[in-house]
């Protein structure tokens, strides 16, 4: 009897393991193999097809820290980080706040914001190219008619990051408007049959009902985009490929550029560590604050 | 504040009518309470009254004034929800002068208030708590004490006990109506549950499918049903509802029993209604059966006995009596307590005496 069950349990581990087995194997080789593999080359001199020479410890993050165009690469991500989340976020609530209104007609609105989502990166790029083209493009139609003088939106340094940010914001709009909506829609209608009969403002509605009511889907969205902001590369290498002077370099188009335009491969690794680094500190604050917050549900 | 219904109907767009010609009139100081089934239109009517849906035809008048077209902040009321509706992010006392904050009140009377309200709801030492850290009883106290702190007159309740277990139910059920008795304000009270309308009001609507049934004193409808439906809706266990036909003052139900019964130049076919308390066991009982469910209530005892027709007998007597499942037994109506209905269901007798309420 007793060897039975030992045997069950033995048999059952196997099936378990079985059952793990084909998700180890992909993981290991498109996940765990290559971040190792990354962080041996960051340490590492390369030739010019990417195999390691020599082990030479934080060097090639001591230049990196030391490059003007990691520099600016850096800088540029940062700025581009904070506004395109910071804008994605607040236009996608007050389109949400908008449509979340009962009205004939409104499904057509959720339609249209929510529309940019179908809309592939590619796509979304060269819609946006055409539109900053200085010649046949939209703006400089608009700044003809105006009056206004013209502005080289993809080679002035200012511009260049201004027209990706907005690209960007446009293409995140309607994830988080999705979202955000879904969110909206789930406060229980009481709150706001309350406010109804206090006659509270607009103002108050949102301040005292609405944003606190979503602010764990505030959270979440905030963070996806915020990650998704770090790993933008589309958008750049089809609008400007970096460039007026590297001043749309992010981070993850100056990886690709360091290691398949420049054949650097330790200095990319380096830098793929440092995203890998950060990104992992907004995912950790993601989660140690979902589970704060399930402990704190359990109570 | 008296509030006046006048001639209220509401169809929904796929042609189902959610209200049917309401009218009633809701005097200063009445607990009026909505009772019904799910979808007789109770919470329509009150919804109706707090201006958060609109009307097709009809008044609602508060006060001598027609609100019917004025937005909810305009009609001088407050509510307490079913779930509470409290803000989950506001304290107990932020959720209270939530509506004063909203009306730009002074704070020092903000305040004033909300320690008035406090001690009226017992909830002092959780005014800092979030409604999160409070039981459902607690919550409602909250809305409640939210409700009061605007000072308007007329309280609307959505069924603000239906979360709350059976024990708190009881206790809130005592706590709020003696809050309205001691200050005087009227409340209309949308509820299922014949409980609470019976112990709490002193009118009562019972709605069915968007038209009114009856209204009247809980005893009222109790002890004159207007027809089989309020009958049946009000008592527990329920009424028993059989068919009979009487001749000569004979009754005979279901071919098997012919009982004489003294109803003066009645004659035909009818519905009789008997409430399962006004039936007596006796050996010397005229109707005949079986006992099919029993159940000991401590204080009394709940009995069903078939005697042959579509539903078992209900009984209901008010001693501990040792039966067994199985085992017969004699029982009679007591005659004078007996509700003659006609097929249709209106009440057209109570007992031997000739109806004069309709």
């Amino acid at each position: 009897m007793k060897k039975d069950k030992k045997g069950q349990l033995a048999s059952q581990n196997l099936l378990a393991w079985s059952l793990l087995l084909p998700s180890f194997i992909i993981l290991g080789i498109f996940v765990f193999y290559p971040m190792v593999k990354t962080f041996i080359l960051s340490m590492q001199l390369t030739d010019l097809m990417g195999n390691p020479i020599k082990f030479i410890g934080f060097k090639n993050f001591l230049n990196l820290f030391n490059s003007d165009s990691f520099g600016t690469s850096f800088t540029v991500t940062l700025i581009f980080v904070f506004f395109s989340t910071t804008l994605t976020l607040i236009m996608s609530y007050l389109m949400a706040v908008l449509a979340s209104q009962k009205m004939k007609g409104i499904a057509l609105f959720r339609t249209m914001f929510s529309s940019t989502m179908g809309v592939s990166v590619t796509v979304a790029s060269i819609l946006w190219l055409f539109m900053f083209n200085p010649q046949i493009g939209l703006f400089s139609k608009i700044l003809t008619l105006l009056h206004l003088p013209q502005i080289n939106f993809l080679s002035d340094q200012t511009w260049s990051l201004i027209a990706i940010i907005g690209t960007t914001v446009w293409m995140n709009l309607g994830f988080s408007f999705l979202i955000l909506l879904g969110a909206i829609q789930a406060i229980p209608q009481d709150l706001y049959q309350v406010a109804d009969l206090d006659g509270a403002s607009w103002w108050m509605r949102l301040r005292k009902i609405t944003i606190p009511s979503t602010s764990a889907t505030i959270f979440f969205v905030t963070v996806v985009t915020l990650i998704n902001a770090f790993q933008t590369f589309g958008q750049v290498d089809i609008l400007t490929s970096g460039g007026p002077d590297y001043h749309t370099n992010l981070l993850v188009y100056a990886i690709y550029q360091d290691a398949f335009v420049n054949h650097s491969v330790g200095r990319a690794s380096a830098q793929s560590v440092i995203l890998t680094i950060i990104i992992m500190i907004f995912t950790m604050l993601q989660f140690y604050v979902k589970n704060k917050k399930g402990a704190k549900n359990a109570n | 504040m008296s509030i006046e219904l006048q001639h209220l109907k509401k169809t929904y767009e796929n042609g189902e009518e959610v209200l049917t010609d309401i009218n009633t009139t809701i005097e200063n100081g009445q607990f009026y309470i909505l009772v019904g089934a799910s979808g007789s239109g109770k919470s329509t009517i009150l919804n109706a009254i707090a201006g958060f849906i609109p009307i097709d035809e009809g008044a609602v008048i508060i006060n001598g004034k027609d609100v019917t077209q004025l937005p909810p902040k305009d009609r001088n009321l407050s509510m307490v929800f079913q779930n509470y509706a409290l803000m989950p992010n506001l304290t107990v006392s932020e959720n209270i002068v939530f509506g004063l904050a909203a009306r730009h009140t002074d704070k020092d009377i903000q305040q004033k208030k909300l320690r008035e309200v406090l001690n009226l709801v017992h909830l002092e030492e959780y005014k800092n708590k979030k409604p999160g850290n409070l039981s459902g009883g607690q919550r409602q106290r909250v809305s409640l004490a939210r409700a009061l702190v605007s000072d308007a007159q007329i309280i609307l309740m959505d069924e603000p006990l239906s979360n709350l277990d059976a024990k708190l139910r009881a206790e809130m059920r005592k706590e709020i109506r003696s809050l309205q008795q001691q200050l005087g304000i009227t409340v209309i009270y949308v509820t299922h549950d014949q409980t609470e309308a019976m112990t709490m009001g002193d009118q009562v609507m019972l709605l069915n499918e968007g038209k009114i049934e009856q209204i009247g004193s809980p005893l009222d409808l109790y002890n004159v049903p207007a027809n089989t439906f309020v009958a049946d809706f009000f008592g527990s266990p329920a009424i028993n509802l059989v068919d009979v036909s009487i001749k000569n003052d004979i009754l005979e139900l279901n071919n098997t029993f012919k009982i004489p019964f003294n109803f003066e130049n009645v004659q035909g076919k009818f519905k009789l209604g008997a409430r399962p308390e006004n039936i007596v066991i006796k050996n010397s009982g005229q109707l005949k059966g079986k006992v099919t469910h029993i159940e000991p209530l401590g204080d009394g005892t709940n009995l069903e006995v078939d005697i042959g027709l579509v539903e078992p007998f209900r009984i209901k007597v008010s001693e501990q009596i040792h039966l067994m499942i199985g085992d017969s037994v004699n029982f009679d109506i007591l005659p004078d307590k007996v509700l003659l209905f006609t097929l249709e269901g209106n009440l057209i007798k109570i007992g031997q005496s000739e109806l004069t309420v309709v």
